[in-house]
């Protein structure tokens, strides 16, 4: 009978489309967060899938924090346009201009946590009742406890010790007014999982998650991308390094890799060999324990 | 990883488990033996976990703390909700519902159970078959997982003797007879140790298995899904607004269960239309065979008026379109069930409502016995009951498939999820 028999990748494909097509069935308004990472532009190639030869029947949402890398924006535009989807841009600046949010000051500032108030914003302004992402169990503690539709309340909150429980694939979307879910198609994809899909679809991905030449800043064993929106400390070393990006989120809290790899099975052969995981370089995951979790509850990814 | 190759990752297959067993067991360390010894565990959470150990005084690495989540559980040094963990091997990919073993979290352990191909039931030899292995063992059996793996775990505390082990097999072959289990295996272990997790055991030579990975890897799960009834439930109709497309209705979903070819002649539920299929595709790519569990989207032959929660079919293999009908639920919420209640019912991708006929018994998960008085149906308690929906479903018995077999129940009122069910 192993001719009846999905491979693993092929497996989580029909998985994750079956959960966008859900979202699209069950909400009157669903958006899917784009990020220009990695994880958002295999979700994205997904809900090209899902729909074909329809376009994707919901908007893409872009909360900038106005941090990205440069790369990232060109990116994102040049898919928008190829696919012919639509997309909604919010700017973390905004909230900040309206006294929404308050910027982080110091060297270690970041706009990672602001996002969630941009993000809230949107959600309400947009009408949104569904916001998926590409937030996967296994990159950290918390997010290994999520469901592939998690109900949120309506100050967005996540409520871990209350879930409703998923069962089979039967996915309960009911909720009140005011209320919203975020929906995870990528929950049971790992980082390998991923890169291999980028590989077998022949999927786009921006420049930076391969080998370049960079200046970057040397701060507590961390890589990160030299730029304007980073105070630099005394202890900072600069210097220019052959690196590549693991993940890509705000230049402020993304560290970087040093690595010669400049193609997908180079990529590939490298996390095969790691010894760290993803989130390893992440800069915002290392301020406290539960810094995912606490984030989380307030309506963060 | 040396061994890693592309093509070996290309071709591996998903085999997804679920872990129960009582407080104290071992079943973490077990995980954490796992993903430690198939080298799943990388250096930034290896420091998290020994910077942990040590601020709790353990003289050794305790594997245990890599499957701890949220606060409050490691405050507690307790699991509260369904966990999902991941490895791989060069074999297959494994995904972990790791489910907390006290009484009360019964419901996550359906929820663990819903999806796996099989179970690890971990026994402590020392202690024997106890109530919870029974209960955990019920629920298996209840959810049809087709494979079950009895870790009788802690060999070193009973000198690796064989005869303790035995006790706990023929114990344990005693209980299920009563239970309806396809596939057992047994297994002596040691996750604190190591022995026959990963690696064989030198302390054993009486067993002549083989190890607990070495089975996880090679279970026959090819004859775990259904590929002979076709039922096909229209998920999402596409309709493309372009102009090029203007006449392609595509209907799209995931094939629960049967093998699906363009040209085959297929019956529409509810209409009863016939039709043919023109096509099979994803994303432009024509698929000659579809089967469990591809999400693809089909064109047929000619207009039929099909709407998402239809089912398409072969002509001569129907499932059951009834209104009223038999469930085994357990019940996960903290307000009751409510005879003559009206809930929403859940089937596949079809919403209904329903409304509760009756409580034929409610069955006591530790002695297996049926009780046909006691109608108070609570939090984690199993029972079969007859419910009448709103318009007819179209099922099959959760024995023949879990696909078109399962349904959840919704308290209209919170929305919440209040139980989970198998058609009788």
């Amino acid at each position: 009978m192993i001719k009846y028999h999905l491979n693993h990748l092929r497996e989580l494909e029909a998985e994750a489309i079956y959960v966008i097509r859900e979202t699209a069935a069950q909400f009157e308004r669903p958006a899917m967060l784009f990020s220009g990472g990695k994880d958002s532009i295999v979700m994205t190639h997904l809900a090209r899938k899902a729909f074909y030869p329809a376009r994707i029947p919901f908007p893409l949402l872009h909360v900038d924090t106005g941090h990205n890398f440069p790369e990232t924006l060109v990116f994102r535009d040049k898919m928008v346009e190829e696919i012919g989807a639509r997309l909604e841009v919010r700017y973390v600046q905004d909230s900040i201009d309206k006294g929404r949010a308050r910027e982080e000051k110091g060297p270690n500032a970041s706009r990672n946590v602001l996002q969630t108030v941009t993000l809230l914003d949107a959600l309400e302004e947009l009408k949104v009742d569904a916001a998926m992402g590409g937030a996967r169990r296994d990159e950290e503690k918390a997010r290994a406890k999520e469901r592939f539709f998690s109900h949120r309340d309506e100050f967005g909150q996540w409520d871990p010790k209350n879930q409703r429980p998923e069962l089979w694939m039967l996915l309960n979307g009911k909720k009140h007014m005011g209320e919203h879910f975020r929906v995870f198609p990528l929950s049971n994809w790992t980082e390998m999982d991923v890169w291999m899909y980028i590989q077998l679809e022949k999927i786009a991905i921006p420049e930076i998650y391969f080998s370049h030449e960079r200046e970057i800043i040397l701060r507590d064993g961390v890589l990160l991308a030299n730029s304007e929106f980073i105070m630099k400390k005394e202890s900072d070393l600069i210097e220019t390094r052959v690196v590549r990006f693991r993940t890509i989120g705000d230049m402020t809290c993304t560290g970087a890799v040093e690595s010669p790899a400049s193609t997908l099975s180079e990529i590939i052969d490298e996390i095969a060999a790691s010894r760290v995981t993803e989130r390893g370089t992440r800069h915002d995951d290392k301020r406290s324990e539960t810094a995912m979790e606490d984030r989380k509850k307030a309506g963060y990814f | 990883m040396s061994d890693f190759s592309s093509e070996g990752y290309m071709n591996m297959e998903l085999l997804r488990f679920t872990t129960a067993g009582s407080v104290d067991d071992g079943k973490s360390t077990l995980i954490g033996r796992l993903l430690y010894d198939s080298k799943q565990i990388f250096e930034d959470q290896l420091e998290a976990i020994e910077k942990r150990s040590q601020q709790r005084g353990f003289e050794h690495v305790d594997l245990s703390l890599l499957t701890d989540g949220l606060k409050a559980e490691r405050e507690q040094g307790i699991t509260i909700d369904v966990a999902y963990r991941y490895f791989a091997t060069p074999k297959r990919k494994f995904i972990i519902a790791d489910t907390p073993g006290h009484i009360q979290y019964t419901r996550n352990m359906v929820t663990g159970a819903s999806t796996a191909n099989a179970a690890l039931i971990l026994v402590d030899a020392r202690k024997g078959i106890l109530e919870q292995t029974i209960r955990h063992s019920f629920i298996a059996s209840l959810l049809q997982i087709p494979h079950l793996i009895i870790c009788v775990n802690k060999m070193d505390l009973v000198d690796y003797s064989e005869e303790a082990f035995n006790k706990v097999v023929v114990e344990y072959r005693s209980l299920s007879t009563k239970l309806d289990i396809k596939d057992v295996h047994f297994l002596p272990i040691s996750a604190l140790k190591g022995d026959n997790v990963v690696e064989k055991s030198t302390n054993m030579s009486w067993y002549q298995g083989t190890t607990l990975m070495y089975l996880l890897e090679n279970l026959h799960i090819g004859s775990d899904e259904n590929h002979i009834d076709c039922r096909f439930p229209v998920q999402y109709v596409i309709r493309p607004q372009q102009t090029e497309y203007h006449d392609f209705r595509g209907y799209a979903g995931r094939i629960s269960s049967g093998i699906y070819k363009p040209g085959d002649k297929v019956k529409i539920l509810p209409s009863g239309e016939i039709a043919e299929i023109k096509t099979i595709e994803l994303f432009g790519e024509q698929i000659s065979e579809a089967y469990a569990p591809m999400s693809v989207t089909m064109t047929l032959d000619r207009d039929v008026d099909i709407s998402r929660g239809d089912m398409i079919v072969r002509e001569n293999n129907a499932p059951s379109m009834e209104q009223e009908f038999d469930i085994m639920i357990c019940w996960m919420n903290t307000n009751n069930l409510q005879v003559g209640g009206k809930y929403a019912i859940r089937h596949t991708v079809k919403d209904a409502r329903c409304v509760i006929k009756d409580i034929r018994y409610k069955i006591d998960i530790n002695s297996m016995h049926r009780n046909e008085a006691d109608k108070e149906i609570a939090m984690n308690d199993i029972a079969r009951i007859n419910v009448k929906t709103t318009v007819p479903l179209y099922f099959d018995a959760y024995r023949k498939n879990r696909h078109t077999g399962s349904i959840i129940l919704i308290d209209e009122a919170t929305n919440e999820t209040v139980a989970a069910g198998m058609i009788v």
